[in-house]
């Protein structure tokens, strides 16, 4: 099959704060593609992240989307704030509320969405959860509780922040698992990860930001490119 | 308990604050659940204390008090609302600095004019200062708050769970944080004649920490503060009569009763499940 251009990034300038974070920056991501985004702290992950969102307008550049993708069609799967602890409200609730982006100013939730909703609790394996109150799950269910949101906000693109932030390391490589099944099956991914290691194994295409420059290519391009070697353990190079 | 039902059913002023009272009540209660948990209760106090200035200096002048307080208010509404969205500011001590700010200018209003005795109604509040025409409008805008929250309940929710998904989804959360200041701001203007400024804000807190003892659904717990306010608000009003207390402060103390019960039962469910 062909693959279509969902995202096409050019010559992208962002800033926080007044500071430029990010300069010049153009990659494109295809239909199928599973992208991480590493780097350092603060060198522009989130903000890049809020720009693709159209939560944040670029200084310069432009973010245009492809493939019949619409801007609010992104599936988001935000870092855990700790906003929700005391929240009440129960799997369900949250799943279904992803589905809002498709039903305008329609008030209520129809049988359509119900059954959106309970096919990616499902997938993700939390049917049995659905009527648990969010804030008792464990961070492993949270974490599937909100994929499933964002599965039910988009056929197409997945948009994850630190999805494995305060895991195990067992229910991290189950996230994983999961992460890459739903790329499998036809959903583009872009991931936010500290992890190298797992962003090399995962990904088939890699975008490393640093302080003052970038790289983006496939997976093996990254492991050839003698500028990653200090994201990979800078004891190597001294 | 009939007698006290047949004087509520043949006393015109006692039933307008009724009706008034379980309209308002139920605004406040739907309201609450979403303040409470975007971590806004402190808006409703701030905007009460700008509403008790609005009616004060409204007296003074001899302008409908309706009139002035409803568009002053809904623009403090948006103001804080912008405080607190904005990072560079401290919000809860702007919030304090406006709301003490208003109830200093509205006592000041209230005695250069002489008018003392009102001021007691104003801050505690009287089911007397209800007028025929007040109940109309009180009506009318408890009716627009009801039907705007059950029509943007879904939304409600999600900008309330989670502001940032509800975004990048394409929810226009900025015109629902206005919408929810803006309903809120209406119920505040109605609900403090009765309740007077300094407790209207409890109408909006209480219900909702209470049944988020014991609730685990967002639905649910909305459903169960309608019912807590309206409950506790005609348990209030019979003890105002019987007893002859204020009104305000009677309801106030049957929703801490009420706190009590719930976190009890509460803990009792915790501790049964652990």
């Amino acid at each position: 099959m062909e693959q279509e251009e969902l995202i096409k990034v050019d010559s992208l300038v962002l800033s926080y704060e007044n500071m430029t974070v990010i300069k010049d920056l153009s990659f494109d991501v295809k239909s199928g593609d599973y992208l991480c985004i590493v780097g350092e702290n603060g060198s522009g992950k989130s903000t890049l992240v809020r720009s693709l969102l159209s939560l944040k307008k670029p200084v310069g550049g432009t973010i245009s989307f492809g493939g019949g993708l619409r801007r609010s069609e992104i599936g988001y799967l935000p870092q855990q704030t700790g906003a929700q602890q005391d929240f009440p409200a129960n799997v369900g609730e949250v799943v279904i509320s992803g589905c809002l982006n498709h039903m305008g100013l329609r008030p209520f939730y129809t049988e359509r969405e119900r059954r959106l909703a309970a096919e990616n609790m499902e997938r993700l394996g939390i049917s049995d959860l659905k009527k648990r109150c969010y804030r008792e799950l464990s961070g492993g269910q949270q974490q599937r509780v909100l994929l499933a949101r964002a599965l039910c906000a988009t056929k197409k693109l997945l948009l994850l922040d630190e999805p494995v932030s305060g895991l195990d390391p067992i229910v991290t490589a189950e996230m994983y698992d999961l992460i890459k099944g739903i790329n499998q099956g036809g959903v583009t991914v872009i991931m936010v990860t500290h992890d190298i290691a797992a962003a090399v194994q995962q990904a088939s295409h890699i975008l490393c930001l640093r302080h003052d420059s970038w790289f983006y290519g496939s997976t093996q391009e990254f492991l050839a490119d003698s500028s990653s070697d200090f994201m990979r353990g800078g004891a190597e190079n001294g | 308990m009939a007698d006290v039902v047949y004087a509520f059913i043949n006393t015109p002023i006692l039933l307008r604050a009724l009706l008034v009272g379980i309209l308002v009540s139920l605004c406040a209660a739907l309201l609450g659940v979403s303040l409470v948990l975007k971590r806004y209760s402190m808006i409703g106090d701030g905007l009460s204390h700008v509403g008790f200035g609005a009616l004060a200096v409204a007296a003074v002048m001899n302008w409908a008090p309706m009139a002035v307080a409803v568009p002053v208010v809904v623009a403090a509404a948006f103001l804080l609302l912008r405080i607190s969205g904005s990072s560079r500011i401290r919000g809860d001590s702007a919030i304090a600095l406006i709301s003490t700010g208003a109830l200093a200018l509205g006592v000041m209003a209230v005695s250069v004019s002489g008018m003392n005795s009102d001021l007691d109604s104003y801050l505690f509040g009287s089911i007397l200062a209800i007028s025929e025409s007040d109940v109309v409008i009180s009506v009318v805008l408890a009716v627009l708050v009801l039907v705007l929250f059950v029509f943007f309940y879904t939304k409600i929710f999600a900008i309330t769970f989670d502001e940032n998904f509800a975004k990048a989804t394409g929810t226009k959360a900025g015109m629902y944080n206005m919408l929810i200041a803006l309903l809120t701001a209406l119920t505040i203007v109605i609900g403090m004649r009765m309740m007077g400024s300094m407790l209207i804000s409890s109408l909006i807190i209480f219900p909702a920490l209470c049944s988020m003892r014991v609730f685990k659904s967002f639905r649910a717990v909305t459903i169960c503060s309608a019912v807590i306010s309206v409950v506790t608000f005609v348990a209030g009003m019979v003890i105002s009569y019987e007893f002859g207390t204020p009104s305000g402060a009677s309801i106030v103390c049957v929703n801490i009763a009420c706190f009590a019960v719930f976190s009890a039962v509460g803990c009792i469910m915790r501790r049964n499940r652990a």
